[in-house]
């Protein structure tokens, strides 16, 4: 895999799946840029694997294109795709040695000489000794690097991954997105890669696409999307968040207040996607580890509380929940208006930690809030 | 203390172990009990009497010898209908084949809820009794019967008839003995997982070349099971022969029957029978060999 070939942009345009009644992909428009790492995420169901299957050609769309470059491969047959796919279960042929597993695709192009290719891909997926040996033979973890090696020995314009760590153990699901991630920026090609484990997604992908509903919810840098979700279904799905139902009551500068239960937060007007003036419904959101919990204060001294900068929301509490996990601690606090909240605190601070039954405040810098339609 | 607690827990799961293992023993003894009784016992009672001699100027009687000459007696009488049970057995065999292959393609990959439904269509002509349906054939291929006029209007047979004919009795071979092929043909295939198949198209592989290098290999336990068990119960069988047959289409099984219960001649029979199990332990050797079953099943 010496030279980098010349890949193209994979374009999805109003792609549609019905079965039946029930849309699994519903008009989808999307371009991936070649070269990338793209993933698609989402829960089980949402119709991330449909889209993967209508790439490869596995299942035909009710409505839409697919495009490669300037080529139409919507009508054209899954064996005459430039496109190779890593299934979920790996589906490596039980009857064939690696060697010939990893040679299958280049044998039916009527590729003669295929000793050369297979060992050099063998080789970069760390399989070379292992060639003589049947799948059976091999741990969960080869048999998945097996698999990347088959589809890739074809070269192919996007390499499709159907959740392709699901069956390995965590840690060596680690090892694998790492070794996944080299391979990709190793021989330059599009991967697609469907997953619902949004770690996975975040560690691996330079794009993002969060699916719900046969729909993508939002999409972008994994950074962007975790630090600024704009629905509620990205906001809980990808990473945690606490959120606040309140109703717009004002707006200063480029701040807007919302009323949470009797308190006032605010959220930057360029972080809101809640259409509607004052009045309208607007949930106020936070990623707990940007939040931070200190005791209350007694009544008569008032200097702890005033270390909280004014610019912060803050929100009182109870602490009816404390789990220590090493690296942070996880709070569970609930505010005198009865809603919970999460906060992770990163174990940096020598000194006592809140315990179950503290009178606490929670409190965050505005600019961390994000503001999504109710 | 300690090394008492040690030897404790060392020997307690190696009894264990060894009452599982006399359970395990102890579980055989029915079958085995079984085996001896209703197999052992008739082989030998069988290999003793093909060595008997006739009681001197008796005829039915026959007394104990170690008589090797029934064997190639019995095998100049009857060596053609020992040959016709091997070409018939065979092509039936071959036939049911390429009848079963599509049909249980179908049921496995197809057949969706309906499997279950199906796989009980396919054996339920054996609820009926087995000389029943032969005898139901000659009906269907009788002399004026529909599909013998018809292929006579064709003029494509030999002999102007099928019932009485070879082609009849192959025809109900195959078709008695087709369940048996459908049905481990069927546990092969609806084991491989379709995500094989693709994956073989994606691997740039035409529909066909999919067939020949993933389902067809994948598949070949099922296909030695079927054509074995269907071409063992076809070459012993003589009530095909015997219904739809003449007198020219006699299998081995018919010279065995006649034997046994027409001539007495019971020594005969013995050493008939004993060849067929022989020549099928010879024939299912080198088959299973060929097909190298140990690595695919």
């Amino acid at each position: 895999m010496e030279q980098r070939r010349q890949v193209e942009d994979l374009r999805l345009t109003h792609l549609t799946k019905r079965f039946g009644e029930l849309a699994a992909v519903d008009d989808l428009t999307l371009t991936i840029p070649a070269g990338s790492f793209f993933a698609l995420l989402g829960a089980s169901g949402c119709g991330k694997t449909t889209t993967l299957r209508m790439v490869a050609g596995l299942e035909d769309p009710t409505e839409g294109t697919i495009h490669i470059g300037d080529q139409d491969i919507t009508n054209l047959r899954a064996f005459k795709r430039p496109v190779n796919t890593v299934f979920q279960s790996y589906a490596l042929f039980p009857h064939m040695d690696i060697f010939e597993n990893v040679a299958f695709g280049l044998k039916r192009r009527g590729i003669k000489d295929v000793k050369g290719p297979v060992e050099e891909i063998l080789e970069l997926v760390e399989l070379a000794p292992m060639a003589r040996r049947k799948p059976a033979q091999l741990s969960g973890g080869q048999q998945q690097r097996v698999a990347v090696a088959r589809a890739l020995i074809n070269q192919p314009d996007v390499l499709l991954l159907d959740e392709p760590l699901g069956a390995l153990d965590l840690k060596l699901r680690r090892q694998m997105q790492i070794e996944l991630k080299r391979i990709q920026t190793e021989v330059g090609t599009t991967f697609v890669h469907v997953t619902h484990d949004q770690e996975e997604a975040m560690t691996m992908a330079d794009t993002v696409a969060v699916m719900n509903s046969g729909r993508i919810e939002q999409m972008g840098h994994p950074a962007d999307i975790y630090e600024l979700p704009r629905t509620v279904f990205v906001a809980n799905f990808l990473g945690q968040s606490n959120l606040f139902p309140g109703r717009k009551v004002a707006t200063h500068g480029d701040l807007i207040d919302v009323d949470f239960a009797g308190h006032t937060l605010r959220v930057p007007t360029d972080r809101t996607f809640a259409e509607g003036g004052n009045g309208s419904d607007v949930i106020v959101g936070v990623r707990p580890e940007k939040m931070t919990i200190i005791d209350e204060p007694a009544p008569a001294d008032a200097t702890d509380a005033a270390t909280i900068p004014e610019s912060h929301n803050r929100l009182a509490g109870t602490v009816v929940d404390v789990s220590y996990t090493g690296v942070s601690t996880q709070y569970l606090v609930r505010t005198d208006a009865d809603s919970e909240i999460t906060v992770f605190e990163q174990n940096v601070l020598v000194g006592d930690r809140c315990e179950v039954g503290d009178r606490v405040i929670v409190h965050w810098a505005s600019e961390h809030s994000f503001g999504l339609a109710g | 203390m300690a090394s008492v607690l040690a030897t404790t827990t060392n020997t307690a799961p190696a009894q264990g172990a060894r009452r599982r293992s006399r359970t395990a023993y102890f579980l055989l003894l029915p079958g085995m009990g079984w085996l001896a009784l209703f197999f052992a016992v008739p082989f030998i009672t069988l290999f003793v009497t093909s060595l008997q001699v006739p009681v001197p100027g008796t005829s039915g009687q026959y007394m104990a010898a170690f008589d090797l000459a029934n064997y190639p007696e019995a095998l100049s009488y009857y060596s053609e209908q020992f040959i016709r049970s091997l070409v018939y057995a065979g092509i039936a065999t071959i036939l049911a084949l390429i009848i079963a292959y599509p049909l249980a393609y179908f049921i496995a990959f197809r057949g969706g809820q309906w499997k279950g439904l199906l796989l009980v269509l396919v054996i339920a002509p054996t609820f009926a009794s087995f000389l029943l349906r032969t005898y139901a054939w000659r009906t269907i291929l009788a002399d004026e019967g529909p599909i013998t006029s018809f292929l006579n209007a064709l003029s494509v047979l030999p002999q102007d008839r099928i019932l009485n004919t070879g082609l009849a009795v192959i025809a109900g071979l195959t078709y008695n003995f087709l369940p048996f092929m459908i049905l481990p043909l069927f546990a092969a295939l609806d084991r491989i997982d379709p995500r094989l198949i693709e994956a073989s198209g994606d691997l740039y592989s035409h529909p066909a070349t999919t067939f020949r290098k993933v389902v067809w290999p994948l598949s070949l336990p099922g296909v030695v099971a079927g054509t074995l068990l269907t071409f063992i119960p076809a070459f012993g069988d003589y009530i095909n022969a015997q219904l739809l047959g003449s007198t020219g289409d006699r299998m081995i099984g018919n010279a065995i029957q006649i034997n046994f219960i027409q001539f007495r001649d019971y020594p005969i029979a013995a050493a008939l029978s004993i060849m067929v199990m022989a020549l099928i332990l010879v024939i299912v050797f080198f088959y299973i060999r060929r097909a190298g079953t140990e690595e695919l099943v």
